[in-house]
């Protein structure tokens, strides 16, 4: 403790965890990962990297439109995005300007589960940076004229969402799916919900969520640990914990068979098909994965890849995936092809899903899945900005500081069997939502 | 492009699949780079950097949709996709099965002036991956029916990416008028009345033609050391013959005689302005300024265009300039474009965009301004670094258009030399209304009846 001058240790005292236990490391990734948590219980993932002159910063905010008020979605959207419209001591053009002048980057922006505030700049303005990040996420001003601002945009991007199929046919599927639970409504809100949201609403958000206890932050580059440590109690030293309520979600509601087509004009069908999945944190997330990865999942070598772009040549891109959350997001299919073959696509894509549920996979194929999802995991981690991104989630999402050598591990006791258990138990291909736009023939639909 | 990134929700993003925008970054301080040029013309770029536990293998090809005649546009994009379809050794589908089951991703791209294959993968799997990449140079099959088949997946990824994406066909149909006679005019997916009726004939001269290894360049980025990496690629490509390449002819693009307007009519919510300029390529003692020019409109939420379109007046959701002057041959394109607001007239957006260029013209950058955008370029260069993948589409950039190395290695110092008056003199010289095509989204009421888009989306 000695390395914190008298007078900030009256506001935090830091427990470097690592300390007491040697370092988390990724063997071959080589990644000495430092686990920093500070008495307002704000949590620092530090990974030195000097080799290049810059700092990368990611922290994630438990705030995630997950825990928008439910007569208000978009809250926690607009709340991420005007935090970088202006404090209490700057204005969204004087940080506009401050940044770009010395070629930084900060951005803010929500999704499902957190909120994530995420800067780039050079190590030479380290300071400047963390010094903006901390006035964003401790005092956005939520500025009148900055709010209707910030509507007007997402208007404008509501608006034109309505060009592209494929965000015609996620929020409508998502709305089928999860009907009543928050995952329902899109991240940004909807035309209804956007006008009912006001500054008392957003400040709300702020204040019960936007707590040092309640973020996660990565940071990764040309940083020493005595720095990193100095400058998270110089900027967020008079950052107080508080306790932060969560609110009590419903759960994701049963599936019951139901088929939407929304009539365009297009050339092709936009498809998604599916229904509720699992969560992060359930214990069949891996097995699940490697399943998903052998029918639609991953690469060009999916099973349903192979047969209807490779066999029949009926779509550029196919795909399945779990959106696994802090809740049970999604299991779903994407796929466009043109209309006419819309029903055969949907077809096979039954078929591939009845396939994996009935008889195992072959010994080879679960081999080749295994040997690509453990020997490409190094590739996701191939640049800081990346490396960042991962560790927030990580924490985030609790998966623990050995995830880097227990993924590998995790992946390669996966069995066949468990395999066909995965697909039995989180496969539905009776009960399924679909979802097309576009001119298919719906006389031959299923 | 062989299969799609992630779609992004952003509007006007669509647009940038097609031109490959480029910002070039200079190695400076970075990595470690060698180059040889083999005995049978195959030009190798070897870059050490080992950051990450990760190598990156990149084969060019100096083919692109720029050597494609009317009627025959895809020609080129059609022969990537069929790349992976099987040769003599590796059957159908091998390719991408022995590179995953050794942990690496692949893919591949296309552009007007260039075919670019690439892998990321395990250092000690760069043997393999050089294998592959030198088996398929010259050992692909053209299978007849897999041919047939590859033709409606492009036909697909067409219709996906273009022909249910109005800015994206605002895009395409305003390259097509600001090229009167240069095959830049070509979209590089194809027309689809081309990708009807191409015949495998076509691809096997094409690929015959141009996959030789004095029209390719072989990058490989990673910890490898560089002599080490030079003679894998020597061993894998060294005894493939050269081949009878065509000689160079660059056609020449005429003179604009007065603005060019496009109107493309489409079912769609808001408008879109697309506005093009012919500027000089990489080489000319302008581009430097051009590029300052771009940054000032368009770089960050304080450019010109941003804070006057977007955020003061409101009248675009988006509004950004971008200059890639990286082709192989003139003119290049400077763009200007907008996505129009709700009841905002397209007129007003347009009217603003030309605004913008004018004040440039009017007065030159206050200093600061300029230093801001100077700064914004150099950070750029440094985070740039940050992807060994990036750096070595870049390096393979800048071979592909003949600067090579050296160029990425001076691209700072150049930008720090412009001053204010050669970033105004550049905005009197190119960017006149008679210089420009215009491409605009007039949206136009749905067609068909039936449920509104959006249904169902809340409460239901």
């Amino acid at each position: 403790m000695s390395r914190l001058g008298p007078r900030l240790l009256r506001f935090l005292v830091v427990l470097i965890l690592i300390g007491a236990v040697p370092p988390a490391r990724a063997e071959a990734l080589d990644l000495a990962i430092k686990k920093l948590v500070f008495e307002n219980g704000m949590t620092v993932l530090l990974l030195e990297r000097p080799s290049l002159p810059f700092v990368v910063v990611d922290a994630k905010i438990l705030g995630g439109s997950l825990y928008d008020p439910e007569d208000r979605p978009g809250t926690a959207s607009l709340t991420a995005s005007l935090l970088t419209q202006g404090t209490a001591s700057r204005s969204a053009i004087d940080l506009a300007e401050t940044l770009d002048s010395v070629g930084a980057s900060l951005r803010s922006s929500a999704s499902d589960d957190f909120a994530s505030v995420s800067l780039t700049v050079l190590k030479k303005d380290v300071q400047l940076g963390f010094e903006i990040l901390a006035d964003v996420l401790m005092n956005p001003s939520f500025a009148e004229g900055e709010i209707a601002r910030e509507k007007a945009q997402v208007l404008a991007q509501i608006k034109s969402d309505l060009d592209d199929p494929g965000r015609i046919a996620d929020k409508l599927f998502a709305s089928l799916v999860f009907k009543n639970h928050p995952y329902a409504h899109p991240v940004e809100g909807t035309e209804e919900s956007l006008q009912k949201i006001g500054r008392e609403d957003l400040a709300a958000f702020f204040k019960r969520y936007y707590r040092p206890n309640n973020i996660v932050m990565a940071v990764v580059g040309d940083i020493t640990e005595e720095e990193a440590i100095e400058i998270v109690n110089a900027r967020f030293g008079r950052w107080a914990f508080r306790n932060v309520e969560t609110p009590a979600i419903r759960p994701v509601p049963k599936t019951a068979r139901v088929a939407k087509v929304v009539s365009k004009d297009l050339k092709q069908a936009t498809i998604r098909l599916g229904h509720p999945g699992i969560r992060r944190s359930s214990p069949d997330y891996y097995a699940a994965y490697v399943m998903n990865h052998i029918l639609g999942g991953g690469g060009f070598s999916s099973r349903m890849m192979t047969r209807v772009r490779d066999e029949k040549g009926l779509a550029y891109d196919i795909r399945s995936g779990f959106d696994a959350g802090l809740e049970p997001g999604a299991f779903s299919v994407s796929v466009q092809t043109k209309n006419e073959t819309a029903p055969d696509a949907v077809e096979m894509v039954l078929e591939e899903i009845n396939r994996i549920r009935k008889t195992v996979v072959s010994e080879a194929e679960l081999a080749d899945a295994k040997s690509y999802l453990i020997g490409s995991f190094p590739l996701r981690l191939d640049t800081n900005r990346k490396i960042a991104g991962v560790l927030s989630s990580v924490e985030f999402y609790g998966l623990g500081l050995d995830y880097f050598e227990s993924y590998p591990r995790r992946i390669d006791s996966v069995s066949r069997e468990e395999v066909l258990k995965m697909a039995r138990k989180h496969l539905n291909p009776k009960n399924y939502v679909l979802v097309i736009v576009g001119k298919p023939d719906a006389g031959r639909l299923p | 492009m062989r299969r799609r990134a992630r779609r992004t929700s952003r509007a006007g993003a669509a647009w940038l699949s097609l031109a490959l925008v480029l910002t070039p970054v200079p190695a400076g301080a970075g990595p470690k780079v060698v180059q040889d040029l083999l005995d049978n013309g195959l030009k190798v770029v070897a870059v050490q950097d080992d950051k990450s536990p990760v190598s990156t293998l990149q084969v060019w090809y100096k083919v692109g949709s720029r050597h494609e005649t009317p009627g025959k546009t895809g020609l080129s994009h059609l022969l990537e996709h069929m790349m992976f379809k099987g040769t003599a050794k590796v059957g159908k589908g091998e390719y991408s099965r022995t590179v995953a089951r050794h942990g690496g991703t692949e893919n591949a791209f296309t552009n007007r002036d260039a075919t670019v294959y690439f892998q990321k993968f395990a250092p000690d799997r760069l043997e393999l991956a050089l294998s592959l990449e030198a088996d398929r140079m010259t050992n692909l099959l053209l299978d007849p029916a897999e041919f047939e088949l590859e033709r409606k997946v492009v036909m697909e990824e067409r219709r996906m990416r273009i022909e249910d994406d109005p800015t994206s066909i605002v895009v395409e149909e305003m390259f097509a008028a600001a090229y009167k006679v240069h095959p830049y005019r070509h979209p590089t997916i194809g027309w689809m009345e081309d990708l009807a009726v191409l015949s495998r004939e076509d691809l096997v001269r094409h690929y015959k033609r141009w996959y030789v290894p004095n029209n390719a360049i072989v990058i490989v980025a990673g910890p490898t050391d560089p002599a080490e990496a030079i003679a894998k690629v020597k061993a894998a490509f060294g005894k493939i013959p050269k081949g009878d390449l065509p000689s160079e002819t660059a056609v020449q693009e005429p003179p604009p005689l007065g603005e060019r307007r496009v109107k493309v009519k489409k079912e769609a919510q808001l408008p879109f302005v697309f506005a093009g300029y012919p500027v000089p390529r990489v080489g000319h003692p302008d581009e430097y300024a051009l590029d300052l020019l771009a940054q000032v409109l368009a770089a960050g939420k304080s450019s010109r265009l941003y804070r006057s379109l977007v955020y003061e007046k409101q009248i675009a959701a988006y509004a950004a300039a971008s200059y890639d002057q990286m082709t192989s041959q003139d003119p290049a394109l400077f763009y200007l474009y907008a996505g129009v607001k709700p009841g905002v007239r397209t007129e007003d957006v347009e009217k603003a965009l030309y605004r913008e260029i004018e004040l440039l013209a009017a007065q030159p950058v206050p200093e600061k301004e300029l230093e801001k955008a100077k700064n914004q370029i150099e950070a750029a260069f440094i985070l740039g670094q940050d992807s060994i993948f990036n750096q070595a589409r870049q390096i393979g950039q800048a071979e592909l258009v003949g600067v090579g190395v050296r160029y990425i290695e001076n691209y700072i110092a150049n930008i720090r030399k412009v001053a204010a008056a050669d970033v105004q003199r550049a905005a009197k010289d190119y960017f006149s209304e008679d210089r420009r095509t215009v491409g605009i989204l007039v949206p136009v009421s749905p067609k068909t009846q039936g449920a509104e888009p959006g249904e169902g989306r809340s409460g239901e």
